[in-house]
């Protein structure tokens, strides 16, 4: 038995998981997440993989992450860098050094660190010889021969017990975090319910983790992370596409409209779809279609029939849907199309996070085709503001795009679950049969939305299409001023829908030195940044918007006071040329990053100081 | 859920009919066909209010805006996408799609094929007019080579589809063929397609008066059109001509026209037509044959029985929620991994 190690409480903590892509880092991370979460830490995660689903063994590119950041104090991002790294092998230490905190804990298989490896990472010298890994805590665990031994008499075959060896890694972190390893035991059994030998040898492993960290005395010092102080109630860890489907789900359920999804898989948003496929038992339909264009026409066709109607995707595929959008708005259908944008353009880069689809969701349709846009912030709030765009959708009879990424996406927090009768009455304008002088283009007077009269209904039977409307009467019309009449009522009714949405919050003072603006799924680093810096004392403030259009009412009054403002997004500068469209009076700065990754806290907080400095 | 046709009203076709005028050229098939269909959809037996017709653009797309039922003008070549959704969303209603050859063959093909491949219960009619109307006369994917138009001044080199050929290449349920000017066919087949437990694929062979007239002159033209169509009838033999007297016999194993009378052949060595027959290969012969060697096969060639999407969809989902213990929202928020969290120390 080891000394006792030095115990260390920790506000968070940031921990990596890397390995090849057959690894299991994915499922490593994510027990470690769900375990933090048990234990009432607060939390957020992000995996990191390639979009080669196995690359080849042992190369930089086939390296793939998750990384967990836990918290006592409020987490709201991943991390920027890592104070733990778990590396399976030298590609993955490799790739991963330059996100390390000086004095990172490394945890190393040091079963794969051999002269074969080395060269497929195109290390040109040993990183365990060379001084390279100097001033940081290196553990070199054998984990791939321990896990064999352990394994042998539990009569697995090869695959299957090198398999286990994700659960070696879990054992050495229940030590390093001082959890109780009963936990870890549990989720084994959970898992593997129904194989008790898999259950048997996983234990195994996993305390043989435990036990090999208590006895090599390589970590002298252990960390304990508290529970979140300023979380309590009922929490699960979601990400954001599941967060996405369930707001969805939820708004079906409060709207009475069954969930008609169409939508095409396409990374990073296909999980919507697969969420979706597997909650028939609440009535959700699924139509996998043949593409894109099949997904959302197919949708509105579900819309026609009076159905809460989705589709989902990524840039591409709004690209292909972009036909389809005109249609729903001329024929004033309501219909969600969730886009979860990733690197563009044209393939680009499907498993990285960008925001650079947000003019394309804006204006890229022909002619003059207003939409709703809002955008999710955090991964659990994905479900929120799904909610919120089926809301408006119905109740406004127009489209609505929701712009989500592939870091919301697959990222995932720590999220209070909250209550059915807590969430808003959606009351779609739907007639009822019969109803004396329905023609298809009636307005609501408040909201100008048409009303929704579906086939099946008596009393009401109409047409509808892509050919221009008759103002009221909805027969085909080439009038030169009907048309005109028509573009301003489409228009005018997103317009207002600035009535129905919350005013722009202001994070901060409202006539500070430097208002940060920023945008969708960029929150969470953006907030810490800002919070941090006014923890410094600096005069900042942040409006982060979620309602893109319409903005919200009060957005010039937000803008206005700032002596400087600057806006951060993951692209060159979309929502820059749409604030300045929109109040050319004020000046605006730009903070913008385009290399498939989130921003970091720590570059936004040099960007805001230079900017708050001259 | 199944079409609901228990105590639908006696309808006629003066209820599908619409004030605002047709558009279409005088002349046009497609009036004969609009008229057909307001016959015919009477006697499927559906509530009014339950009909939905869909199109995509082109000429005979223009249909839904042409009779009073539920009816959606979509976008070119989505019409089987929209209709499809329709279908899906709600199975209790019975659902057209009116299409063009370039509709459907062109812009829509990969709708099309997946449509058929699902066999969503719907009936789709293809106008085929061979040529491209509404914009004027370009050659379509059903032109025949050769054809010189707008933009094959020197004759068009592209092999045509035969519609039939990919409704059987689709795995499809139902395939028939008409001809815009026997109303007594169309009628008959149109009843049956809307009846048919699948999609109901029904070519119309259309003339466009303006861009490609006569263009089945030598199909339809009266003092030729015994000689040249032979009309399949399930169950009877398959028997065509102005004397009745020639018909479709057997010879390793292909269709070979055979006069009845001639070189020892009587009416026993017709074959009949099963149109039921899980034998694709014999209804895709009949669809390829066309003169000058065969009669064109007229009528329904292929009606099967097959499992029908939405029907399986919405049986999954009863299932589903029978079993399931997640019955709302809430049960859904609250299952799995969740974590209480109360303490604000260890």
């Amino acid at each position: 038995m080891g000394k006792n190690p030095k115990i260390i409480e920790l506000e968070d903590v940031v921990v990596k998981f890397a390995g090849d892509s057959g690894d299991g880092m994915q499922l490593t991370g994510s027990q470690f997440s769900d375990t933090s979460a048990f234990v009432g830490n607060d939390l957020s995660t992000f995996p990191d993989y390639p979009s080669e689903i196995r690359a080849p063994q042992g190369t930089i590119a086939g390296v793939s992450g998750y990384q967990v950041h836990i918290g006592h104090k409020d987490v709201s991002t991943p991390g920027d860098l890592a104070d733990v790294l778990v590396a399976m092998n030298p590609a993955a230490l490799k790739s991963n050094m330059k996100w390390l905190k000086p004095g990172a804990t490394i945890i190393i298989d040091v079963d794969s660190f051999d002269d074969k490896n080395y060269k497929k990472a195109e290390y040109t010298s040993n990183p365990l010889e060379d001084g390279s890994l100097d001033g940081y805590n290196v553990v070199k665990a054998p984990i791939t021969s321990l896990t064999i031994t352990i394994t042998k008499e539990y009569g697995l075959d090869a695959k299957t017990a090198d398999k286990t060896k994700n659960q070696f890694v879990a054992g050495i972190l229940f030590w390093l975090f001082n959890r109780d390893i009963t936990i870890g035991e549990s989720f084994i059994q959970k898992k593997f319910k129904k194989n008790e030998a898999l259950v048997k040898a996983n234990i195994a492993v996993l305390q043989g983790g435990y036990n090999y960290s208590e006895t090599i005395e390589a970590m002298a010092t252990t960390f304990i992370v508290n529970p979140a102080k300023n979380k309590k109630g009922l929490f699960r860890n979601i990400s954001g596409n599941v967060a996405t489907a369930w707001g969805l789900l939820a708004a079906a359920e409060k709207s009475g409209c069954d969930l008609f999804l169409g939508s095409y898989p396409i990374t990073p948003a296909t999980e919507i779809l697969q969420e979706l496929a597997s909650r028939k038992h609440l009535g959700a339909i699924t139509f996998q279609a043949e593409d894109e264009i099949a997904g959302i026409c197919s949708s509105i066709g579900a819309s026609f029939t009076g159905k809460l109607a989705v589709t989902s995707t990524s840039g591409p595929g709004l690209a292909l849907k972009g036909e389809a959008i005109g249609l729903a708005v001329i024929t004033e259908l309501p219909i969600v199309i969730v886009n979860v944008q990733r690197g563009g353009p044209s393939t680009g880069l499907p498993t990285k996070t960008e925001q650079a689809d947000l003019l394309q969701a804006l204006y890229g349709r022909s002619g003059e085709s207003p939409v709703i846009v809002i955008a999710a912030t955090t991964p659990g709030n994905c479900f929120h503001f799904a909610y919120e765009a089926a809301k408006l959708s119905l109740e406004h009879m127009t489209p609505v795009i929701l712009l989500t990424d592939g870091y919301l996406a697959n990222g995932s927090e720590l999220w209070q679950i909250p209550e059915m009768k807590d969430m808003a009455e959606i009351h779609p304008p739907k007639v009822k049969d019969n109803q004396e002088g329905y023609m298809p283009y009636i307005r609501d007077p408040e909201t100008l939305a048409r009303f929704w009269a579906v086939p099946g209904q008596e009393g009401l039977r109409h047409r509808v299409g892509g050919l221009e409307k008759a103002d009221k009467t909805g027969e085909v019309s080439h009038d030169p001023y009907n048309h005109q009449v028509m573009v301003g009522l489409r228009q005018e009714k997103v317009d207002r829908v600035a009535n129905y949405i919350p005013e722009q919050e202001i994070i901060g003072e409202k006539d500070a030195d430097l208002l940060v603006i920023g945008w969708g799924g960029t929150y969470g680093a953006i907030v810490s940044a800002v919070k941090e810096l006014q923890e410094e004392g600096k005069s900042i403030s942040l409006a982060h918007f979620s309602h893109i259009s319409p903005l919200p009412k009060n957005t010039a009054e937000v803008l206005k006071y700032a002596k400087k403002r600057v806006i951060c997004e993951l692209n060159l500068g979309q929502f820059a040329m749409y604030l300045r469209s929109k109040y050319p009076q004020y000046e605006f700065t730009q903070y913008n990053k385009v290399q498939g990754l989130p921003f970091m806290i720590s570059e936004l907080k040099a960007k805001f100081t230079e900017l708050l400095e001259n | 859920m199944k079409e609901n046709t228990d105590f639908a009203p006696v309808l006629t076709p003066q209820d599908y009919k619409l004030d605002s005028p047709v558009k279409w050229c005088a002349g046009c098939g497609a009036h004969a066909v609009l008229s057909t269909i307001r016959n015919s959809v009477p006697e499927t037996g559906v509530k009014k209010e339950n009909v939905v017709f869909v199109s995509g653009i082109g000429c005979s797309s223009r249909f839904p805006y042409y009779i009073n039922t539920y009816g959606f003008h979509s976008l070119h070549g989505r019409a089987t996408a929209i209709a499809s959704g329709i279908k899906i969303a709600n199975p209790e209603l019975s659902v057209w799609i009116v299409t063009g050859d370039g509709d459907s063959m062109a812009i829509g093909g990969n709708h099309f094929i997946h449509l058929i491949r699902r066999n969503i219960k719907l009936s789709l009619l293809i106008f085929n007019n061979k040529i491209y109307g509404l914009t004027k006369g370009q050659y379509s994917p059903t032109t025949p080579k050769g054809s010189i138009t707008k933009t094959s001044p020197e004759g068009s080199i592209e092999e045509p589809f035969n519609p039939g050929e990919l409704v059987m290449g689709s795995q499809g349920s139902f395939f028939a063929r008409v001809v815009d000017t026997d109303v007594k066919m169309m009628k008959d087949v149109f009843v049956q397609a809307a009846m048919h437990k699948g999609t109901a694929v029904v070519e119309v062979l259309q003339n466009c008066v303006i861009f490609n007239d006569d263009v089945h002159d030598n199909i339809t033209g009266k003092d030729v059109k015994e000689d040249h169509q032979i009309y399949l009838k399930h169950g009877q033999p398959m028997i065509f001509g102005k004397d009745r007297n020639k018909g479709l016999i057997l010879r390793n194993n292909s269709f070979e026209v055979a006069t009845i009378g001639e070189n020892g052949i009587t009416e026993k060595d017709i074959q009949i037509h099963d149109a039921h027959s899980g034998d694709a290969v014999r209804h895709y012969n009949l669809v390829r044959m066309d003169q000058p060697d065969f009669p064109l096969a007229m009528g329904i060639i292929r009606a099967v029985t097959k499992t029908v999407y939405e029907d399986m969809l919405h049986e999954q989902i009863a299932i589903s929620e029978s079993k399931t213990k997640i019955k709302c929202m809430d049960d859904l928020l609250k299952s799995g991994n969740t974590f209480e969290i109360n303490e604000t120390t260890p």
